[in-house]
């Protein structure tokens, strides 16, 4: 082999070398970030398996004795009540998201397909809107949900949750906007009415923009807890976030068994995003391009 | 750009649709109606508010600027609002972070990266009340990040008590803000990195672009909106934080209060709605400052940005 085709070799083989080292890096820096997503949730996950017991004694990093001790969320469902919790927030997640998206789809119709005097204004109402900050202005709204008799009402709850959403509006507007006009004129002509075109035509040609607005709205509302915590403080109507507030009460500092109560409430997102991915993902551009 | 959009070309408007109007008034009345009560209503009553002093209950009358200024003279109050320069720090490294691993994770040499984007995003959707109990313990001497440090090989004498100690518990709530945020802006990132045409990467490649120019050359100015987005909204969400002291902090206990658990406690502890109401105008003004700020700021470095690409197009348009 002459001198120069050992030079090229060699270099080949420290290039080859760096970009080994290169690819061993990349993933390091994402295992190991994974790991840091991970490793708070995972450690609730494993001291949800163990007895109170094993809790007291056993470093909070190591593994369950037995992995089907199932009996800390058995008592974490009846005492903290879990069962009424869960079908609470189901009701409210079920009536704010279908309140949002008739509410948005309604609006974004009547505002991208009629000119009328006041659509420009009801379309800069709503984009002040989104820079005012809401957070800013807790303090007026529990005076108003006072006045309106809403404290510890479900009603009013929800009402607050459906009220105070511009994203969904934003959402059908878009969708609204690439929808072809033709398709609504020719029906009209045809003799039907508006409210026919709506419901029967343009509704059911938007239900991907449905099932985003559903899913972040679902899953916003079912993990609000602020507002929850504010208006709705009497037993009866707990919500997975007050009542999972609650248990520092009952259960102090046995974290093997708020850790199940834990895990028990992640379930629902989690089957939610495993199967709306795609739509987790592409709401949530679509919801911060807002600005 | 939100919602000035366009209005398809109504064809038949000679005389009143009656029915049109009737469905433009049913469909938009009740959520207009809502935005009235829960965002200018309050919006309203909160300017009007803060130059009273009152509770709930009672109206003691109007005290001019009182209350505004108690906030500017208190240092409980400026100490609370500079905690938020914690959150804009956490806020600048979750950005960086979350670019770098959206980066590493569009790189098409990368396997499973949608099971590693899926695990780096979940944080986001994790209820948090169940944030503040999984960090509580998390954080709980002797526990799951001493254990783990220990086992690196530092002794837990020299750990400090992440929660309670002053002069670290807010960098570990802010600690729990980057995780559960950092995913969702790095999901925010690669959308914004596939929309860059993939030609231009070949084109680099032949060019003998290295990784590092083509960062800069193309990964970057292709994300600039997506980046200026999650900034402005990161900076101005550290304005206004709570979540961490709230929900891990225990209520801001421990020198932990930010300006909005201080406004929370005042209306519904304290119940001066009047103050409350001062600290929230204030806390808004500010929010609104950062945003113009900032876009001003992006607006100049864009325009700044075109020129010089306009000028480069005009001189080679020049030399033609």
């Amino acid at each position: 082999m002459t001198n120069a085709a050992m030079a090229i070799r060699n270099t080949n083989n420290g290039a080859r070398t760096k970009r080994i080292i290169i690819r061993t890096l990349e993933y390091l820096a994402i295992l190991l970030a994974c790991f840091i997503a991970l490793l708070p949730i995972w450690s609730s996950f494993t001291t949800s398996f163990k007895t109170a017991e094993e809790y007291g004694t056993t470093n909070a990093m190591a593994l369950p004795q037995n992995w089907l001790n199932f009996s800390n969320y058995a008592q974490v469902w009846t005492e903290g009540d879990m069962l009424r919790a869960f079908l609470t927030s189901a009701s409210v997640v079920v009536v704010v998201v279908a309140v949002s998206v008739m509410m948005g789809s309604m609006l974004a119709y009547v505002l991208n397909r009629f000119r009328f005097p006041g659509n420009g204004l009801i379309r800069n109402l709503f984009m002040i809107a989104t820079l005012i900050p809401g957070i800013a202005m807790q303090v007026t709204t529990y005076q108003i949900m006072k006045d309106l008799g809403f404290l510890n009402s479900i009603v009013g709850y929800m009402i607050l949750m459906s009220g105070t959403d511009v994203i969904s509006i934003y959402i059908f507007l878009q969708y609204f906007e690439n929808l072809d006009g033709a398709l609504d004129e020719s029906a009209v002509l045809e003799g039907c009415t508006y409210f026919g075109v709506f419901f029967k035509i343009l509704l059911p040609l938007t239900k991907p923009a449905i099932i985003t607005v559903a899913v972040l709205k679902g899953v916003g509302v079912y993990n609000e807890y602020y507002s929850a915590n504010l208006y709705l403080q009497s037993n009866s109507w707990r919500t997975i976030s007050t009542a999972l507030y609650s248990f520092s009460g009952p259960f102090k500092s046995s974290y093997n068994i708020i850790c199940a109560g834990v895990l028990l409430t992640l379930i629902p997102s989690l089957i939610v995003f495993l199967i709306f991915q795609k739509q987790v993902y592409a709401g949530l551009a679509s919801g911060s391009v807002k600005g | 750009m939100s919602f000035v959009g366009t209005v398809q070309p109504d064809l038949r408007r000679k005389r009143v649709n009656w029915q049109k109007v009737l469905v433009i008034v049913l469909f938009a009345i009740v959520p207009l109606f809502l935005l009235m009560l829960f965002t200018y209503v309050p919006f309203a009553k909160m300017i009007q508010f803060s130059f009273h002093n009152m509770s709930y209950t009672k109206d003691k009358g109007f005290v001019g600027l009182d209350n505004y200024l108690r906030i500017f003279t208190k240092e409980e109050y400026i100490g609370a609002m500079l905690l938020s320069l914690y959150y804009m720090a956490g806020a600048v490294v979750q950005l960086a972070l979350a670019l770098f691993l959206a980066s590493v994770l569009s790189l098409e040499r990368i396997r499973g990266s949608g099971i590693f984007k899926a695990i780096l995003f979940f944080p986001f959707l994790v209820n948090g009340i169940a944030i503040g109990y999984i960090f509580k313990y998390f954080y709980t001497r002797g526990f799951v990040l001493d254990s783990v440090l220990q086992a690196i090989g530092i002794p837990l004498e020299s750990l400090p008590y992440w929660l309670r100690d002053q002069s670290i518990n807010n960098w570990s709530l802010v600690f729990t803000s980057v995780w559960k945020y950092c995913g969702q802006n790095m999901v925010l990132f690669i959308g914004a990195i596939a929309s860059i045409d993939p030609t231009l990467y070949e084109a680099a490649t032949i060019d003998g672009a290295n990784r590092w120019q083509q960062f800069k050359a193309i990964i970057l100015p292709g994300i600039k909106t997506v980046f200026m987005l999650n900034l402005i909204l990161s900076i101005t969400g550290s304005l206004s934080a709570f979540e961490p002291a709230y929900v891990v902090g225990s209520m801001g206990a421990n020198g932990t209060a930010t300006f909005f658990i201080k406004i929370h406690q005042m209306a519904h502890v304290s119940q001066k709605v009047g103050q409350a109401c001062a600290m929230a105008m204030v806390l808004m003004a500010l929010i609104l400052l950062f945003t113009v700020l900032q876009r001003l700021f992006f607006r100049y470095v864009m325009k700044d940005s075109e020129n010089t690409f306009n000028a480069k197009a005009n001189k080679a348009k020049a030399l033609w």
